[in-house]
């Protein structure tokens, strides 16, 4: 049974990431007027360069033939930026580690403080202590973490001096950026495990444990707490993607070497064949980490299936 | 779905003028009645509901409200919060508190013409994956499933990048990243409702597709629509102002939060205000938007999770 849900799971990917790739790989004709003298911007290219890069990116071949290329050139290294003249892949792979990096941090960050304040609400339901908890993680998703992170710089670095503000490098330099990246998914995590604690704290199993005569906090902690976490694990896994999306702003402000700020330098420069490639890839590793996570939630919790 | 028996009730008494079809409607009008009186006393909700009602009017006061022009230049510039500036200038003269009073006008519009074009793109799709299903359900679920792949702010940056910077291309990116929540959503509940026995009778009453879509479909996907429009809002001006802030949202010398938040990040060390004002003026913004979304959500039905 399971290697059939798992089966279904992954080729349920695969019409997706085509019709991923296929907006992906004509999406320069989407733009308004010419794609090239798009790219080309302001730099004053003569008709002829402009002929000639549109021969390169293949433009004048018909669409289908250009989707085809599109993915050979992705496969073979071929897609390279008309800036750098890198290839695309190999430019992201490199950077890759870096954004992982850092959203895998971030997450851990997430995860600590987002449980301590869920448990911290629930076994304090509706005390102050649940108010300000649930007051932080308000604040948490409403202030823009490039804001977040300005102020960050502001105090720490700027103001304090204890933290470096921007760049790659020793984790003293992943503190600002990680903290920042985690703020949302706090009070996510705080509000899920909040809501689901409650619920727990209502079954009999935790009337048996405390009639038992176990402490209190290893009621809570343990007991209520484990199963509790399993919502929370496919909030994680889905919020993948938000980790990413906000490494783009973060690792902008930040001045972070990472995919977010290829895409993003790739989009100011008109860049496409980076933000082709880089849009395609994201979205693969995306939609594989939703698989793995849509899996695993199966393999714990057996009832599970979608 | 009380909601959905009901509408069946009306429409089985419209039509047999059944007594006790008119009570359960009646029933269900004071169950809106109460679902208001629990929003109003959502203490939370009201707070959100009073600040954005405030930003709303200083939005369209905000020409005769502001002391200065607020692109006008001027010779004071970097000059701290003082009486003349409540929030000082920033590098080239301007009054910030002006700029920042127009921006809520950018601000406010960008959250609800992103979600306006969301919901009602989003609603449309839902509508007729759900009622249609087969193919038609499979392709454009398929479509949900690819925008969902990009995850959202990269999304918004993608198609702002091909559809050229600026605010109102900015604010169709936006729209288009929060279009696959509307169109699950609504799909989901499209094919509730399409099991309810009342749509069995209204159709053997003769009802045709269009009117039992306007007359039993839609009424029933108001409330969910209604709640993620709300939360959406909030999270629609956090993006907007991420792509001004990246630069590919409105565009200088314009009074958005964004930009002037990407401006003053080069005075942050000599002079503070000029990104305080413009980032606290995003969190109170969203966390008000939020805090209604959030007590919408649970005065109208406690049961979405979204």
């Amino acid at each position: 049974m399971a290697t059939r849900y798992i089966a279904g799971r992954v080729l349920a990917v695969v019409p997706v990431l085509f019709i991923v790739s296929v907006v992906v790989s004509l999406m320069v004709h989407l733009t308004p007027g010419d794609p090239v003298k798009v790219m080309m911007g302001q730099s004053g290219a003569s008709a002829e360069e402009i002929e000639q890069i549109r021969a390169q990116l293949g433009l004048d071949q018909p669409l289908p033939v250009q989707y085809v290329r599109f993915l050979k050139d992705l496969a073979t290294g071929d897609l390279r930026s008309i800036r750098t003249h890198q290839p695309v892949v190999q430019q992201y792979l490199e950077l890759f580690p870096n954004t992982l990096q850092l959203a895998v941090v971030s997450l851990l960050v997430a995860i600590v403080i987002g449980m301590l304040l869920g448990v911290v609400a629930a076994t304090h339901q509706n005390s102050w202590l649940d108010s300000f908890s649930m007051a932080v993680g308000f604040l948490g998703v409403s202030i823009p973490n490039f804001w977040l992170a300005l102020v960050l710089i502001y105090v720490f670095a700027v103001s304090l001096n204890w933290l470096p503000a921007t760049g790659a490098g020793g984790p003293k330099l992943l503190i600002l950026p990680a903290t920042v990246l985690a703020m949302e998914q706090v009070a996510l995590i705080a509000r899920l495990i909040r809501a689901n604690m409650v619920e727990v704290l209502q079954e009999d199993y935790i009337k048996t444990a405390r009639s038992k005569g176990l402490r209190e906090r290893s009621v809570q902690w343990g007991h209520a707490l484990r199963n509790a976490m399993l919502p929370t694990i496919t909030l994680m896994g889905l919020n993948f993607g938000y980790l990413l999306s906000g490494a783009i702003i973060v690792e902008t402000v930040f001045a972070r070497p990472g995919i977010g700020r290829l895409i993003v330098d790739a989009i100011l420069n008109k860049d496409f064949p980076v933000v082709q490639g880089a849009v395609l890839l994201t979205a693969t590793v995306y939609l594989f980490v939703n698989l793995l996570t849509d899996i695993s939630y199966s393999l714990i919790d057996p009832r599970i299936r979608y | 779905m009380a909601s959905a028996t009901v509408n069946a009730g009306e429409a089985i008494a419209g039509k047999t003028g059944d007594k006790r079809v008119d009570a359960l409607a009646r029933t269900e009008g004071r169950r809106d009645r109460r679902a208001l009186r629990r929003l109003a006393q959502h203490k939370s909700a009201a707070i959100g509901f009073g600040i954005i009602v405030v930003l709303i009017v200083l939005a369209l006061a905000a020409s005769f409200i502001v002391p200065y022009d607020p692109i006008g230049l001027s010779r004071n510039v970097l000059q701290p919060p003082s009486r003349d500036h409540v929030m000082g200038t920033d590098n080239l003269g301007r009054d910030i508190f002006s700029r920042v009073l127009y921006g809520t006008r950018i601000s406010l519009q960008m959250g609800f013409i992103a979600i306006a074009i969301a919901a009602t793109v989003g609603t449309t799709m839902g509508v007729v994956a759900g009622a249609y299903g087969g193919l038609v359900d499979n392709v454009l679920m398929r479509f949900i499933d690819a925008l969902m792949a990009v995850p959202g702010i990269l999304l918004a940056l993608t198609v702002a990048a091909v559809l050229g910077a600026g605010l109102y291309t900015a604010m169709v990116a936006v729209g288009i990243a929060w279009i696959p929540s509307f169109a699950r959503i609504v799909r989901s509940l499209v094919l509730q409702v399409k099991e309810m026995p009342y749509i069995e009778a209204a159709r053997s009453l003769g009802s045709n597709d269009s009117r039992l879509i306007w007359r039993h479909v839609l009424p029933n996907a108001l409330t969910p629509v209604l709640v993620l429009s709300s939360l959406g809002v909030g999270s629609a001006i956090l993006i907007g102002a991420a792509l001004s802030f990246l630069g590919v949202g409105a565009q200088p010398p314009t009074a958005e939060w964004g930009i002037m938040l990407s401006e003053g990040r080069q005075f942050m060390r000599s002079a503070w205000w000029v990104m305080a004002f413009p980032g606290l003026a995003i969190t109170v913004t969203v966390l008000a938007a939020n805090l209604v979304g959030d007590g919408l959500r649970d005065a109208l039905d406690p049961r979405i999770k979204l």
